[in-house]
């Protein structure tokens, strides 16, 4: 299929363009893939505005441009509690190209920084709206075009009590079997709101609302990961593809919540 | 199709190119400029055969839309060579590091991206930075031991 791009300089003409239609074209991970398959949309926008690549942090929240590479997250000392996040995407080049607007759209397996995204409870900022759309509702449905995502807002946890695990059978550069991702905040030792996020599990990030239930309202101790861990799969249906069934991913999300939660326990 | 003129450096020489609409960098380095050393592999920024530095960072040339290097400098393996060879070109093939030679252009701009940022790499730092490149004949360990080798000096400039 021949494809035109069009190159605008704001991210508001850019918006008006996706809502004719057009597809949205920021790192070239998964366009150009599409339009070097020929199989990309016939109309496709891109934007120089440099509002895309800022990067405004505050005491309580992040709020990271759509077009912030994984290298610029990797190269920002104040966006530390995602690095072991971002380096676990791709391999350089790809964390060089690969952004964070883009990894909410990214196709099963990919889009573990989405999957991190969702259990910080981050919102997306949608160009022209006001206030910010929770990713777990634009997750939900990722073929239903939100608009431009121009930024995510991600409030900022406090230290010890996020983590994230990535499983891959190829180290340091492979695709997930799963990822998994927990903020366990805690009151009075207690965990009060905690959010547990798969990637790989199901077509694109979901909660572990099965892992949450276990989770909340618990100190985080050997027996609560153990029952954590021994319900982690349930209500999760995931993909069967070329790296693994869906049975095996079931079978192992348990061992690597656990992991994850074994990590954060130990702190 | 509208073609869109390109203004950037090559190798550090100013060249200028009219890019199709939605070509991809790599082919119009290939087709449009002439530089055939970054090789097509999958098109998809699975195997690293195509990767090149744009402005100092390696990037997967079948992914970049070529208009976009507008006014930036593209580094390939063919600039590599200046004069004589790049120290990691000829550690390549003192350590017998290439066999097909497909991922070699790849790999070199991976090996130089890295010794340009930090000239004395671990072997796991070495490791990582090839990690999005592909070789299917050698093992990776005498591409790891060659890269190794620059970074310690024992190579012949």
């Amino acid at each position: 299929m021949t494809t035109t791009v069009q190159t605008v300089a704001t991210l508001s003409e850019a918006a008006r363009a996706m809502a004719q239609g057009a597809t949205f074209l920021g790192g070239g991970t998964i366009i150009m893939r599409d339009i070097n398959a020929g199989v990309a949309a016939a109309q496709i926008v891109r934007t120089t505005d440099p509002a895309l690549n800022d990067i405004r942090i505050s005491s309580d929240k992040v709020t990271i441009g759509a077009g912030v590479t994984m290298s610029q997250i990797l190269a920002h000392p104040e966006l530390a509690f995602l690095h072991k996040v971002a380096r676990l995407i791709g391999g350089p080049q790809v964390r060089n190209m690969g952004t964070v607007g883009g990894n909410l759209f990214a196709p099963h397996p990919y889009g573990d920084f989405a999957v991190a995204l969702l259990a910080l409870g981050a919102q997306a900022v949608i160009a022209g709206q006001n206030g910010g759309r929770p990713l777990d509702d634009l997750l939900r449905d990722r073929s239903r075009s939100p608009g431009l995502v121009a930024a995510v807002e991600c409030p900022r946890p406090s230290a010890g009590t996020f983590g994230f695990v990535k499983f891959s059978r190829i180290k340091p550069k492979g695709v997930s079997v799963l990822s998994v991702a927990a903020l366990l905040p805690r009151e009075g030792g207690r965990i009060r709101g905690a959010r547990v996020a798969w990637g790989a599990m199901a077509a694109g990030p979901v909660r572990g609302a099965s892992a949450e239930r276990a989770l909340e309202g618990q100190t985080l101790n050997p027996d609560t990961i153990a029952r954590a861990a021994q319900t982690a799969a349930e209500g999760l249906a995931p993909p069967t593809d070329a790296i693994a069934t869906d049975w095996y991913r079931r079978e192992v999300a348990g061992v690597y919540l656990k992991r994850l939660l074994e990590q954060m326990e130990r702190g | 199709m509208a073609k869109k003129p390109v203004n950037f450096t090559l190798n550090g020489q100013d060249r200028a190119a009219f890019a199709d609409d939605g070509q991809n960098l790599l082919e119009f380095l290939r087709r449009g400029v002439g530089d055939l050393s970054p090789k097509y592999g999958c098109g998809q920024g699975a195997c690293g055969a195509c990767t090149v530095l744009i402005d100092g960072e390696t990037q997967l040339s079948c992914l970049v839309l070529a208009e976009t290097v507008d006014g930036k400098a593209v580094r390939t393996a063919s600039g590599l060579a200046a004069g004589a060879l790049d120290p990691l070109q000829t550690a390549f093939m003192e350590h017998f590091s290439a066999q097909c030679g497909y991922c070699t252009p790849g790999m070199l701009m991976s090996a130089r991206a890295l010794l340009d940022h930090n000239p004395r790499p671990t072997r796991d730092e070495v490791i990582e930075a090839i990690s999005g490149n592909l070789c299917r004949c050698t093992g990776y360990e005498p591409i790891i031991s060659a890269i190794l080798a620059v970074a310690e000096g024992r190579v012949r400039a």
